[in-house]
């Protein structure tokens, strides 16, 4: 019997490459221009992956725990202020990747901790990796794929990104306060424990260093990747010295089979946006970024995240989007961005994958995911719209 | 006499104190946390979505899986530490409040708390699952204040 657990999607999607390359699907040109694109895209995804493992190894997670824990002072709604504000950070620094994997546990075992109900701070948590993963190119693999395509400063994307970023954040943090007011009001229990303080200094100026590098770099027009790519090695040069990690704990740490999943995946995308589905949706997506054409295309992009995973949706809008501009690169940026709240495992296309490779997720508990879902995503993602408007009224794109 | 007390961090020990006021010494107490599926499993959706990244190892979900079961344990020591009395700790984990129903069929009282906001009297005092537990259960219920009531009004407010 064939046991496909925990396969990774390359061993799916490096084939299909393969095949729609071998029946002329795509031209070998297209293809090799697709690898050539994506392929700084994911060494700077690699970097900022391992960055974040690095600094969870140096204990910087750890550190917001006790942090949180000592100064929501056993007050729920005081922590679920200060779960929004680390969620944000991580998120937008350190990519949705860390605070999904590396920040979520944390929160829990704070939460349980201070002895107060768990489930709001994780669920904003969950939120906000993806909602508040909108201010930098690093903070999501698909603002890698659209700076690039952007034609962005790093600067200049955090600029417009910004005001999108936070409004979306406030609108998380009214839904998530009012739809949990029960939970949060119910108190926490536990009587304050005495842990020393902790501060990963080393951690914290490497990554303050890292953002340096991405304005510094952004100036001087080099890619930014190399400016993860510098922070992580800092990190990495530090615990290889004092023993504390492995060459192929930091390998690991960069998720190879999955830098070889996302080429594959633009490939086939690239294959399928070529024979035919650029001229289906060229149709659909309005032209010009006044705001309802913007509002159009967030909503659209969001729709397309929900059924087919954010990662393929972008890939498939991003050329159709791109020769309007900035504006609508950006408003297809909210879109996948904040539109995976909205389904269980981000979209419908992963759900079924679960299913088929998993099978044991018959007793998952949707329902109140997703009415928590369906309050915050159409107001971020409409308040988030408007803002970006704004940003590109007085930024210009 | 069978008492369940229902654990729920936050509002616990209100419903241990009034175990130990309301009943019998001789009566046989079941201290009964339910642990929900839906936070393990939010973070295991979560992981899911970072389609092509998610080895299994490094699952959150599973982590979370983990603290909670530890989280349920050290909540239920410290409510049998501060009862006092001999008791029985039951953990139990699925839908919370169909799970406290479950246990408490053939007990003879339920013992759990309001929840909400504690600053007022009413309107609303109950989240959905403490709600859909009154209104299923089919034993006796006590419903206790997490702390002491605020003092009530000259008149009940008309609320809405």
């Amino acid at each position: 019997m064939i046991r496909p657990w925990g396969w990774p999607e390359a061993i799916v999607a490096v084939p299909a490459a393969g095949v729609v390359i071998a029946t002329g699907a795509i031209s070998l040109d297209h293809a090799a221009a697709e690898a050539a694109r994506l392929g700084p895209v994911i060494g700077f995804l690699a970097a900022v992956l391992v960055l974040a493992q690095l600094c969870d190894d140096e204990g910087l997670f750890h550190a917001c725990g006790a942090w949180m824990a000592r100064r929501a002072a056993g007050r729920p709604r005081r922590l679920l202020v200060l779960v929004f504000v680390t969620a944000s950070l991580i998120t937008a620094v350190l990519s949705l990747d860390a605070t999904v994997v590396l920040l979520t546990p944390v929160v829990f075992a704070t939460a349980a901790r201070l002895g107060a109900r768990a489930k709001p701070h994780v669920y904003a948590c969950i939120h906000l990796s993806n909602t508040a993963s909108l201010l930098l190119p690093v903070s999501n693999l698909t603002n890698l794929l659209v700076f690039a395509a952007s034609g962005l400063t790093f600067t200049r994307f955090a600029a417009l990104m910004a005001l999108p970023w936070l409004v979306a954040i406030g609108a998380e943090y009214v839904v998530i306060r009012r739809f949990f007011a029960i939970d949060l009001d119910a108190g926490a229990e536990a009587p304050p424990t005495d842990e020393p303080r902790e501060l990963p200094l080393f951690a914290l100026l490497t990554v303050a260093g890292t953002l340096a590098g991405f304005v510094l770099t952004s100036v001087v027009g080099i890619n930014p990747a190399w400016a993860a790519a510098a922070g992580a090695a800092v990190l990495a040069a530090r615990a290889l010295a004092q023993r504390r990690t492995t060459p192929t704990a930091i390998v690991r740490a960069a998720a190879l089979p999955f830098c070889a999943f996302v080429l594959a995946l633009g490939i086939v995308v690239r294959a399928v946006v070529d024979n035919g589905l650029a001229d289906a949706l060229g149709h659909v997506i309005p032209a010009g970024t006044e705001l309802p054409a913007l509002l159009a295309i967030a909503g659209l992009a969001a729709v397309l995240a929900n059924l087919i995973n954010n990662l393929p949706a972008v890939l498939v809008l991003l050329p159709l989007t791109a020769p309007t501009g900035p504006g609508a690169v950006l408003a297809v940026l909210l879109g996948v961005n904040i539109g995976p709240n909205l389904t269980y495992a981000g979209s419908l296309a992963t759900l079924l994958w679960r299913r088929i490779v998993r099978g044991h997720d018959t007793d998952v508990e949707l329902g109140e995911f997703t009415r928590l879902g369906l309050f915050a995503v159409p107001a971020a993602l409409l308040l988030s719209v408007v803002a970006l408007w704004v940003s590109l009224q007085a930024i210009g794109g | 006499m069978t008492v369940i007390v229902w654990i729920v961090e936050g509002t616990w020990p209100a419903c241990v104190d009034a175990a130990r006021t309301h009943t019998a010494a001789d009566a046989d107490i079941v201290l009964l946390h339910v642990t929900g599926h839906e936070v393990p499993g939010a973070a295991h959706g979560a992981y899911a979505g970072l389609l092509g990244r998610a080895r299994p190892d490094r699952d959150p979900g599973t982590a979370v899986e983990r603290l909670a079961a530890a989280s349920a344990e050290q909540l239920l020591a410290g409510a049998a530490e501060r009862l006092g009395r001999p008791c029985t700790r039951q953990e139990r984990s699925g839908r919370v409040e169909r799970e406290v129903v479950t246990a408490a069929q053939g007990a003879d009282l339920l013992i759990l708390a309001r929840d909400g906001d504690r600053t007022h009297l009413g309107p609303r005092s109950l989240g959905p699952a403490s709600r859909f537990i009154v209104d299923h259960a089919s034993c006796p219920v006590l419903l206790v204040w997490p702390e002491t009531a605020p003092s009530m009004a000259p008149h009940p407010p008309h609320h809405r």
